[in-house]
């Protein structure tokens, strides 16, 4: 029965850890949609784009559960949303910020989370609940990140 | 026109999701989109790792047990005949409690009320493996859960459960299996949620496991609260989609990556 093992790993993997996540039961911080952007940074030190690229191919994070991108090194990557490549072009960073904080606000049908928010979902696991899926810090690396995917 | 559009609109502000039902002809297992080596796997007892599971049962189903004193056989006689088509049927309306009733659960009754024996764990090896015994002899055989008019109300539970928004990633289970189904989650084939299979035999467990498994795993994956085994929504789960699969070929114990 001895047979080649085919792993493609838990599509949730970082389910199992809940990794004591820095965003942690707090207030989130308020933000001024003007748009379709969120034209100002939600803190107030800028994103890195070493650590947003980081976080993007990062399961926990689950962009790559749905997109695929400029990550070669990424072996399973999804295909159900539009490659990341190119978004720094296609979006403004207000732009991008709104997309990742809540995408819903654009299109109330999408299946892509909302980063930012705490409201309007329904039962939340327990590891989970209070806090939003990235922090703003997380966030602005992100949007730091996405940036600069110009092609 | 403009009447729907006003109801679709309403459904999506209350987070649920007004997924197209995959036509008949359009609907396949799991088993479809697999690798070639895997679905060898499957097809060949030999091959096949729940096929142990599938022998335990049968030394189990002639065991006697509890304060009766009594095997399944001794009530059940030969598997082959009495159990042929019946996993087929399941989860099944139960009188007694006035719900449906999941193949395990169904196992666990007749443990408590005719072997007067503790309930079997939910996945325990003995459970997966009378399951698995059960299921074994409807393998070949169309489903046909749903068929019993007194189902239908628990049907609709699972059905509005399955179109609804849950979780920290607000994911219906429609979102994944009924609208993206032709798609990858990070590399992993989404398939259409055809319970056809179970128990199966994932490599990614290393082990026989249950439906209520994968849907607990699925519920945990968009960060919902996943319900405890056993727990009426995901009985009724079970059944919407055993009902949704119907006519489909029962392929246990089937082997998923
Ligand atoms: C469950 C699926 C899913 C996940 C997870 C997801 N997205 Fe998306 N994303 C989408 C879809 C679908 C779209 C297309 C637009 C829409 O439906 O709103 C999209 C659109 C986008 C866009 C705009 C793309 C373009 O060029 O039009 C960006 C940028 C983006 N996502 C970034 C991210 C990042 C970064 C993450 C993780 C922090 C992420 N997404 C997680 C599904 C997802
Ligand atoms: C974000 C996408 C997604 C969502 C939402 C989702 N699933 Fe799944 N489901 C998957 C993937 C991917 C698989 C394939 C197994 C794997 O790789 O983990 C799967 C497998 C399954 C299977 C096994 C099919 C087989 O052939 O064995 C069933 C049944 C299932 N899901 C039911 C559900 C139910 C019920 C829900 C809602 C409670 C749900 N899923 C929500 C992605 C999803």
């Amino acid at each position: 029965m001895a047979r080649s093992r085919i792993h493609i790993g838990i599509w949730l993997a970082g389910v199992a850890v809940a990794a004591p996540c820095p965003a942690s039961a707090q207030a989130l911080q308020p933000y001024a949609v003007v748009g379709d952007a969120i034209p100002e940074p939600l803190t107030n030190t800028r994103g890195d784009a070493t650590r947003g690229r980081a976080l993007v191919v990062e399961r926990s994070s689950t962009c790559i559960l749905c997109h695929n991108g400029p990550f070669p090194e990424q072996k399973f990557q999804g295909d159900l949303a539009p490659d990341l490549s190119g978004s720094g072009s296609r979006w403004s960073e207000g732009q991008l910020r709104l997309r990742l904080v809540d995408a819903s606000r654009l299109n109330p049908a999408t299946i892509m989370p909302s980063y930012y928010r705490l409201d309007g979902l329904n039962r939340v696991g327990t590891p989970w609940r209070g806090r939003p899926i990235l922090s703003a810090e997380q966030i602005e690396d992100i949007v730091a990140y996405l940036v600069t995917l110009r092609e | 026109m403009r009447f729907s559009g006003a109801i679709a609109a309403a459904l999506l502000a209350a987070g649920v999701v007004g997924a197209a039902e995959i036509p008949q002809a359009e609907r396949r297992s799991g088993y479809d989109f697999m690798k070639p080596d895997t679905k060898a796997m499957q097809d060949e007892d030999t091959a096949n790792p729940g096929m142990l599971w599938v022998l335990d049962g049968e030394a189990l189903w002639k065991r006697k047990a509890g304060g009766a004193d009594k095997a399944c056989a001794d009530c059940h006689d030969d598997a082959r005949t009495s159990m042929k088509g019946v996993a087929a049927r399941y989860p099944a309306f139960d009188k007694t409690t006035g719900r449906p009733l999941d193949l395990e659960q169904r196992i666990n009754s007749c443990r408590t009320n005719q072997q007067q024996a503790t309930p079997l764990p939910f996945e325990s090896r003995e459970l997966l493996a009378l399951t698995a015994f059960i299921a074994r002899q409807s393998q070949g055989a169309p489903i046909e859960t749903g068929a019993d008019p007194q189902l239908a109300p628990f049907i609709a539970k699972g059905r509005e459960l399955y179109m609804q928004r849950q979780g920290q990633l607000n994911l219906a289970c429609a979102n994944c299996h009924d609208d993206n189904w032709d798609k990858k989650l990070a590399g992993a084939a989404i398939t259409q949620a055809h319970p056809t299979g179970y128990p199966l035999y994932r490599l990614e467990w290393q082990s026989l496991g249950s439906l209520q498994r994968r849907l607990r795993a699925c519920i945990s994956g968009i960060r919902a609260q996943a319900y405890d085994h056993g727990a009426p929504e995901l009985v009724e789960l079970e059944l919407y989609l055993m009902s949704r699969a119907r006519r489909m070929v029962m392929e246990a114990p089937g082997v998923r990556p």
